[in-house]
């Protein structure tokens, strides 16, 4: 006979069968499924459907033939300008997403020193460039490459250069302006986060840490603060990752796509010509497929890498 | 409930006035001159926004080229609305458009994603681990990633050039489940225990008792859905003229070359403005909603 709880439990547990439990979450399962079949036809099965694709030959009219692994071949030895592209995003992302990560945060834990509206109006003009839709086509006119355009004009005013400069005509100037745009742009959901993430530290733990012999605010952010909020850093790595690896938007916008000896070239924009101009949409798939690992990828490893914040 | 936050209580005091624990005056001034660099940084292309929707034509070509406006006139809205009356389909439509799309694109978001995110938070049944690692997957890539593919689906489900192509994949986007579970997951239970010891239904339970209790994940999700839907010119899908949006009619303004820099100065204006206006309403929400983003491994 079963008599303490932890026996009842385990008989419990023995009787319950999968199905059994299944069936008493009925209600449960019901809630979840029009998410669920939302989410798996718009998110699940393009996933899959990208990974199938990515080994044929489909050009939208006739039906896709199996090649094999000819389109990642194809990407990787024969298509310099998927090399160029490649090497683009990476720069990008290596660049902007741990920056603009950095960014975020210390952008948040200064505006945590304020209070009230002077605080709210800091949040609004930090995030603001993120959520304005199109506003970084006004780069186009700070950036136009006559004497008319606001960064020619004050250069020349200023004596800094002679003639006018096209920026995003020529290659040297364009990475770097794309991420000075990007970062501009990139303080977005993650720095809502963290600035939330600041307030629900408890605030005993920073007095509890001055009495353990912190003795400033660097010291007080990296033993007491961080740690406190390392949820909201997975999260905010999590949005700054992904935004990093899919700049594209901007370049098409600034650079124009094809961009100048393809220097603003990225994946998404080689994926938009193959998948919008060529209809190639095997090969895009691969490309897409590509793009896909790589984002994952570099997420799981910054993941892992956070958990030992602090410690 | 005693969930108010720090930032909702109104202040009188801009800074903190008394001896703060491990800040020096050094530092402050550091990181606050710091803080003034990168603000205006940050702030200048939106200040040139404005004042450029405000100059007359000939102050928008002027050189040396000025950021303030000096004789502000709103000729450029008055072109605009010209143009928008001149256009092949009334521009009411673009708008009526908009307004379908992205309200029920956003309403059914917040039905969906909370319905689902409610048994996520609250009840243990099996699968529901994998269910939520694969929503997590999900905010880790792109929409570009799956964009053939969608076209493919959208196709095949028949309906290509309808609303329905834009406002159903809107519905499952995985950030609003994410944020709506986390934000239902510090609901105290007690609360829903007394509910159900009256002998109500889990969907009761739900619309009574929780709905009401997450207002602030709500207004951000529909915040968010707002910014993500509002820049979508659906012209990958929406092939009609009279389906399309309003950004896509923007679009096409600000297309016009030379001759229509001033109302595409206008429309600039507009296309920023309206989602900043929102996010200012719900500023406050979206903060207490975000305070439970964080991820618990």
């Amino acid at each position: 006979m079963a008599t303490s709880n932890e026996e009842i439990l385990a008989s419990v547990r023995k009787n319950s069968t999968l199905g059994k439990r299944m069936a008493k979450s009925k209600a449960s399962y019901i809630m979840c499924a029009p998410y669920f079949i939302l989410f798996f036809l718009f998110t699940v099965l393009p996933v899959l459907t990208s990974i199938v694709l990515s080994f044929t030959y489909f050009n939208m009219l006739e039906a896709p033939t199996f090649i094999g692994w000819d389109n990642y071949i194809k990407l990787f030895l024969d298509d310099d300008i998927f090399m160029v592209s490649l090497k683009n995003t990476l720069i990008l992302a290596v660049i902007t997403g741990p920056v603009s990560y950095m960014l975020c945060l210390l952008f948040a834990w200064i505006i945590n020193e304020f209070k009230g509206k002077l605080r709210a109006f800091l949040t609004l003009i930090f995030y603001a460039p993120s959520i304005c839709g199109q506003a970084y086509l006004i780069w186009n006119v700070i950036l136009t490459g006559d004497r008319y355009g606001y960064l020619n004009g004050f250069l020349l005013r200023w004596g800094i250069i002679d003639n006018a400069i096209l920026w995003m005509k020529t290659e040297k100037y364009v990475l770097p302006i794309l991420i000075v745009v990007q970062l501009w742009l990139s303080l977005g959901t993650g720095f809502l986060s963290f600035i939330a993430g600041l307030q629900t530290v408890d605030k005993s733990l920073y007095e509890a840490a001055a009495m353990d012999g912190v003795k400033n605010r660097w010291q007080e952010l990296w033993y007491v603060t961080l740690p406190a909020m390392k949820p909201q850093l997975m999260f905010g790595a999590v949005m700054q990752i992904t935004s990093s690896f899919s700049i594209a938007d901007v370049s098409i916008a600034l650079a124009g796509n094809p961009s100048v000896n393809y220097s603003g070239a990225t994946i998404v924009t080689h994926l938009m010509d193959y998948g919008q101009t060529r209809f190639e949409m095997g090969y895009a798939s691969a490309i897409a497929v590509i793009l896909f690992l790589l984002m994952v990828g570099s997420n799981k490893l910054i993941q892992k890498l956070l958990r030992r914040v602090g410690e | 409930m005693a969930r108010k936050k720090d930032y909702m209580k109104p202040r009188k005091k801009l800074f903190r006035r008394e001896k703060q624990l491990n800040r020096s005056a050094a530092g402050n001034s550091l990181l606050f001159a710091l803080m003034i660099i990168c603000g205006i940084f940050m702030a200048l292309p939106l200040v040139m926004i404005v004042n450029n929707a405000l100059k007359p034509l000939d102050e928008i070509y002027q050189y040396p080229p000025k950021i303030f406006v000096r004789n502000p006139s709103l000729e450029n809205f008055s072109d605009l609305f010209i143009l928008m009356s001149d256009s092949w389909v009334p521009f009411s439509r673009y708008i009526l458009n908009t307004v379908i799309i992205t309200g029920f694109g956003t309403a059914g978001h917040i039905i969906v994603a909370s319905l689902a995110a409610y048994p996520m938070a609250k009840h243990e049944f099996p699968g529901k681990n994998i269910m939520f690692q694969m929503v997590i997957l999900a905010m880790m890539f792109s929409w570009v990633v799956t964009q053939i593919p969608n076209y493919i689906i959208i196709s095949w489900l028949g309906i290509n050039n309808t609303y329905l192509a834009l406002i159903l994949p809107a519905c499952a986007y995985s950030m609003g489940l994410y944020l709506m579970k986390q934000f239902m997951e510090q609901i105290p239970d007690s609360l829903l225990e007394s509910a159900r010891l009256d002998g109500a239904s889990e969907f009761k339970v739900f619309s009574t008792i929780m709905m009401p209790n997450v207002k602030p994940a709500w207004l951000t999700l529909a915040i968010f859905q707002f910014q993500s839907m509002w820049g979508n010119q659906g012209t990958g899908f929406l092939r009609s003229e009279q389906l399309k949006p309003l950004q896509y009619a923007l679009n096409q303004i600000t297309l016009g070359g030379a001759a229509r820099a001033g109302a595409s100065a206008a429309v600039q204006f507009i296309i920023a403005a309206i989602p900043i206006a929102f996010f200012l309403a719900c500023q406050s929400n979206v903060l207490e909603t975000m305070a439970t983003s964080g991820m618990k491994e």
